[in-house]
């Protein structure tokens, strides 16, 4: 045995299989941002112990097929070229091997020592699918474990094969280490295609039983319903609607409580703490950090509740038949039916959704997807026009201003896409898989939000920090000056974007907070907090209802809701996109549309004489 | 009823053979990866208004596709021989 080496195994598998479930429980979701060389893309890893073995996994991207030509399926195959493999977890769908074996012939192909994991054994049985494990590990040569991640069955029993296959490589392994990693992959594969269909034939026919008849009656009936020509999309929008509805009746009282435990928290424990240092330290820790960022976590609640919604809608297998009933409208736009979904999903934070773009091959659809996720009205957006509309509006207005912002931020994406189909063209496929309808555990919704939470808060934390505290200085620098007065570093930025945002009824203590809002969204409501002088909701709600109307909040809000979302979204189109010149587009674009939209209204409703009138 | 000469003009509820997959090598790719590969039977479920998407069941599997993208999947013309209920 090498001593002490740490195995490194790799998770492959196809979409819709439960991989990413899997992969958690085997790791007890420990799981971190690797860095692989080759790879630009993030993939997770973590380290196990496999009874006695150390091992690191690494989840690669599922796919569906290792000769295929999206991006995803081009990472797979480099990170095969590229690394020392001691075991690949193979991990598909039990009952429907007529077509996953393919992956499997293919690692076989291959020549990497694997295991096999039948994931979903629960619904293959619900659906008669029999398979004969035994007769299957033998025709393949690799040993087959069938398991259910969701109710968490079967799993010891995956982790001692693949410690078992581990130290049979471990026993064999030559003075260079593990397995060297696989040469002339494409090559091989090609040799092997020619084989696959016949193979896959007569592996079924030895060792799996197909039910006779199709068995999954409540899909076939909820698909009656909800794919209904005329039905299907009231329906789904109306589910969308109630879903946000139960989100923000849960959530923003949760915020609301969680930023008063948090601000008594700072004036009752923090401030004594703090009271021997200078004036100025005191005001950066309390009003500059901690206020900054209490701000932010008060709305962690909603962003838990939005991601616990979405994944609930995601896993129950609606979000693939919201892709099939948005289609005929999405082609009319150049997109397709994934690019509304990936679009809904921005809902929650772009950055992900923009990262999703990676399912699809042609580079148009891609682009052009990647240039209206950003209008999508995100979490953090959310929260700064939940605030400005209970200052500025009624309760009942107020959630028309809310509904009308939505409605602007579709408009945005159609209007663009419409503008730019001709530019971005595609003419990609579009084959996509409608799972059958599904019932996420309890646990799997929880631990799935809070692992999307904690990735937020890792992508924004540092955003976050880095904009509170340079606001609070612009503030309050030169030495001396009074805080945000017209001679501090942010009253001269204020005054200097007058003539661009004076046109919009934007002051310059709003010009502040909208250069901020560039960082990221979260900054908006903490920056206005540190500007205004005022941590209470409350009392920031007067000083800004004192400070501008109506029409002006509302030209404030489409501004923030129709320019660059975050430093964060930036950066991944800039990434995704490989392109710098894309990402200027993109940039300049939304600022011109939110600086137009903005305008518009701006000087419309002034003409009309808005601005007087009294809506509270 | 007689089987159409493409995945395309099924009518829901019809079933097929498919016969042949005249696409690029990455569209059959997919297609083959998906359980749409010759030789298997194809079923029609639905078919969205507005020249939208096709709903069909291959093997174990339920796919929506484009029409366009159906247009290239080939059936063995012929009387169906097993004509399934809606």
């Amino acid at each position: 045995m090498a001593g002490g080496r740490v195995s490194t195994i790799a998770v492959l598998g196809m979409p819709n299989t439960g991989k990413s479930t899997l992969f958690n429980q085997l790791t007890g979701s420990h799981a971190h941002i690797g860095n692989w060389p080759g790879i630009t893309v993030d993939l997770m890893q973590a380290d196990v112990d496999l009874q006695g073995t150390p091992a690191q996994l690494v989840d690669l991207p599922g796919i569906y097929d290792l000769r295929g030509h999206s991006d995803d399926e081009a990472v797979v195959r480099r990170f095969l070229e590229s690394t020392r493999l001691d075991l690949v977890v193979v991990v598909l769908n039990a009952s429907q091997l007529d077509r996953q074996l393919r992956l499997a012939l293919q690692v076989r192909q291959l020549g990497l020592p694997a295991v096999l994991l039948l994931n979903m054994a629960d619904e293959a049985k619900r659906f008669g699918v029999t398979i004969d494990t035994t007769s299957l590990a033998e025709e393949l040569a690799m040993p087959v474990v069938l398991l259910s991640a969701k109710y968490r069955r079967g799993l010891g029993e995956a982790r001692h094969q693949m410690a078992k296959a581990i130290a049979k490589g471990l026993s064999q392994e030559g003075p260079g280490g593990s397995q060297a990693p696989v040469a002339h992959l494409d090559a091989c594969l090609a040799e092997g295609d020619g084989a696959l269909q016949r193979q896959i034939a007569q592996l079924m026919e030895r060792s799996v039983t197909l039910p006779p008849q199709w068995r999954d009656r409540l899909t076939r009936r909820l698909d009656g319903v909800l794919l209904h020509p005329l039905l299907g999309l009231p329906l789904f929008f109306l589910v969308m609607a109630l879903m946000f509805q139960a989100i923000y009746a849960i959530g923003v009282p949760l915020q609301e409580a969680l930023g008063t435990l948090l601000d008594s928290f700072g004036q009752g424990v923090i401030a004594p703490l703090i009271r021997g240092l200078p004036a100025f330290a005191q005001g950066f820790l309390l009003e500059g950090v901690y206020q900054g960022i209490g701000t932010v976590s008060a709305f962690l609640p909603v962003i838990f509740l939005f991601f616990l919604a979405m994944g609930v809608v995601e896993d129950s297998g609606y979000l693939s038949r919201a892709a099939y009933l948005m289609d005929a409208f999405m082609e009319r736009l150049g997109l397709d039916g994934r690019s509304f979904v990936l679009s809904l999903m921005g809902f929650g934070c772009n950055v992900p959704a923009i990262m999703g773009t990676r399912v699809m091959r042609d580079r148009g659809l891609r682009l052009l997807s990647m240039l209206i996720i950003p209008f999508s009205l995100c979490s953090a957006r959310l929260n700064v026009f939940l605030f400005m509309a209970s200052v500025f509006f009624a309760p009942r207005v107020g959630g028309l201003v809310i509904f009308g912002l939505y409605v602007m931020s579709f408009a945005a994406a159609i209007v663009t896409a419409l503008l730019f189909k001709g530019r971005f063209s595609s003419n990609e496929p579009l084959v996509l898989e409608l799972p059958p309808y599904r019932f996420p555990t309890l646990r799997q919704m929880f631990s799935r939000a809070w692992l999307e939470v904690r990735h937020f808060w890792f992508w924004s934390r540092r955003f976050i920090i880095f904009g509170v505290v340079a606001v609070w200085l612009l503030n309050n620098l030169p030495f001396g000056v009074e805080p945000a007065s017209a001679q501090s570093f942010s009253g001269w930025i204020g005054r200097a974007l007058m003539p661009v945002l004076g046109p919009l009824g934007i002051n310059p203590k709003l010009a502040v907070a909208l250069l901020f809002g560039f960082i990221a969204k979260e900054i908006v409501l903490g920056g206005l907090a540190v500007i205004y002088g005022q941590a209470n909701p409350l009392a920031l709600g007067h000083a800004l209802a004192l400070d501008v109307n109506w029409v002006q909040a509302v030209s404030f809000m489409l501004f923030t809701l129709l320019y660059t979302p975050c430093l964060s979204t930036v950066a991944v189109i800039r990434s995704e996109s490989k392109s710098a010149k894309f990402t200027w587009f993109s940039v300049l674009w939304s600022l011109a549309l939110a600086w137009g939209t903005s305008f518009g209204f701006y000087q419309l409703a002034t003409a009309l004489g808005w601005g007087s009138l009294v809506l509270h | 009823m007689r089987t159409p000469a493409h995945l395309a003009d099924l009518a829901p509820g019809q079933s097929a053979t498919i016969a042949a997959i005249e696409a690029h090598a990455g569209l059959r790719n997919r297609l083959e990866a998906l359980g749409l590969s010759r030789g298997q039977r194809v079923q029609m479920l639905r078919r969205a208004w507005l020249a939208g998407p096709l709903h069909v069941r291959v093997g174990m599997t339920e796919l929506m596709l484009r029409r366009a993208d159906a247009a290239r999947v080939g059936l063995e013309v012929g009387l169906d021989p097993w004509p399934v209920a809606a």
